[in-house]
């Protein structure tokens, strides 16, 4: 046996290895925003499904993971060191081995997979209420632009041709032609009122893009040429940052918005200011 | 030095009939209809920049003052005038608080241009030449001005590829007579010899017009532009 302190040392490493790995797995079901390992505070009504999920997500693959690494550890410790052949076969030799294996790990995707549909389907599936507030927001190399209807409560067509970002014609607006785009009013920050549902409708002007804030719990790519949209609600007012996640070009570190949540109040003055 | 009394004597003969036939025009640009409103730019995504500026920044597109003026109009000799040297003097564009300075920047063709970063924060300076060779460069903080000059005569719009807002143009001529108005709408070209010259003024959204004035002896001439402004 003393041939094998080297074995013996090395699955206790394992052992402990997988135990601290554990720890922010556990802080982050167990101890919620109070630790900073946490994600940051949800300030949405559907991130609490998100959430829930990516726990119930975390607690499995953690538990698979830990229970993974004490069986190493275990084979480690007692059979480390030894030389002499074959300690005993898979029931049915390895055909069966990689079957069960296939089996086993299908059966943690499906799990996952069905487990997590309640909480996709619940931002991805229900379409938008139809008293939202529409707001449209595009992204370009290097900038997010929002663009609300304005006072007449229709937005303006979009023509690329007109873009002018000089004057900051950044959605391709024709006021000239089309009486709908002259009161469109056009901001580069992402103002909402606290507690009504958003629709936001999403072009990408040029490559791929994201709209990214985590404490909303949204991730979604602008697609050139499709048409995507999310809903949401905010529930606390505050200022948060909104960043592009897919690299879209030299500027990408660059590409940031600010979402600006506000009452109802706050937000109709806004509104009102805008559009003078 | 006794030796250098003929060069003096030589570039004061040079320099004479310049100074003896100095024709001056000088004039105003005005506009009729109605001028597209300048809006407030939206730096938000820049904070460095954003809180640089008090009140927020104006688009430049179209920019006027009182008495109907018309500002950032280059005018300036299109024919007629002999000056193909550029001066040895480097025209500068500055960077700062994410907005260009001047937004209409003139030099003669072959002039040193320098492109000043003043920010705290990287810009990607892009001219959209057409006939000259387009580049477009990053300028990251505190780096030194970069410097390049233009061959051929071209109006050049200029823009960032970092901050969408910035905008602005490089009017590049074959003269050292040209003038660019202020909010008062008036130029002046000094120092014209005796001759008929075209003049062209050149507004951004707008684009060229053109008057000949013939200038004999030591008279100052007016001359006067109009454009016509749409809303939108």
């Amino acid at each position: 046996m003393r041939g094998n302190m080297g074995g013996k040392i090395f699955a206790v490493l394992v052992i402990v290895i997988a135990l601290a790995s554990a720890v922010p797995i556990v802080t982050h079901t167990w101890f919620g925003s109070n630790i900073s390992l946490a994600p940051p505070e949800d300030i949405s009504t559907h991130g609490s499904e998100i959430d829930k999920q990516l726990d119930e997500t975390m607690l499995e693959a953690g538990l698979s993971f830990l229970a993974a690494q004490l069986v190493l550890g275990v084979f480690v410790w007692q059979f480390g060191g030894r030389k002499d052949g074959v300690l005993k076969n898979f029931p049915g030799g390895a055909k069966y081995l990689v079957v069960a294996a296939l089996l086993l790990v299908g059966a943690e995707a499906v799990a996952l997979g069905a487990l997590g549909t309640k909480a996709w389907g619940s931002v991805y599936f229900q379409p938008a209420s139809a008293d939202a507030l529409q707001v449209q927001a595009q992204a370009g190399q290097f900038a997010f632009y929002f663009r609300y209807a304005g006072p007449d409560g229709k937005f303006g067509g979009i023509h690329p041709e007109k873009i002018d970002e000089g004057n900051s014609n950044f959605f391709g607006l024709d006021p000239e032609n089309d009486i709908p785009a002259r009161d469109d009013i056009t901001s580069g920050e992402l103002v909402i009122p606290v507690n009504k549902e958003i629709h936001l409708m999403m072009h990408a002007k040029d490559v791929g893009h994201s709209f990214y804030v985590r404490e909303l719990r949204i991730q979604q790519d602008f697609v050139p040429g499709l048409d995507l949209s999310v809903h949401f609600t905010a529930t606390k007012v505050g200022k948060y940052e909104i960043v592009c996640t897919q690299l879209c070009g030299l500027g990408h570190y660059n590409m940031k918005a600010y979402l600006n949540v506000m009452s109802q109040d706050d937000f109709d003055k806004w509104l009102k200011a805008q559009s003078q | 030095m006794r030796a250098s009394k003929p060069c003096i004597a030589l570039l004061m003969a040079t320099l004479c009939p310049a100074l003896m036939f100095g024709g001056t025009i000088s004039g105003k640009v005005t506009y009729t209809g109605t001028p597209a409103k300048q809006k407030a730019i939206d730096m938000s995504k820049e904070p460095s920049c954003a809180k640089q500026h008090a009140t927020p920044v104006m688009t430049e597109g179209v920019v006027t003052g009182p008495n109907n003026a018309l500002a950032n109009v280059v005018v300036y000799i299109s024919a007629g005038a002999d000056d193909a040297n550029a001066p040895a003097q480097a025209v500068t564009f500055t960077q700062k608080g994410c907005q260009y300075g001047p937004h209409v920047l003139a030099m003669h063709t072959g002039q040193e241009l320098d492109v000043l970063n003043e920010d705290q924060t990287s810009h990607n300076i892009h001219p959209l030449a057409k006939v000259n060779r387009e580049w477009n460069k990053s300028q990251p903080p505190g780096t030194p001005p970069i410097k390049d000059k233009w061959d051929q005569p071209e109006v050049i719009e200029v823009k960032c590829n970092i901050h969408p807002w910035m905008h602005g143009w490089f009017v590049v001529l074959k003269t050292n007579h040209y003038s660019i108005t202020g909010e008062n709408g008036g130029f002046s070209l000094p120092n014209l010899p005796p001759g008929k010259y075209t003049i062209t003024a050149w507004h951004e959204p707008d684009g060229k017009q053109t008057q000949e004035v013939t200038i004999s002896g030591n008279e100052t001439k007016s001359v006067d532009f109009s454009f016509v402004l749409k809303p939108y």
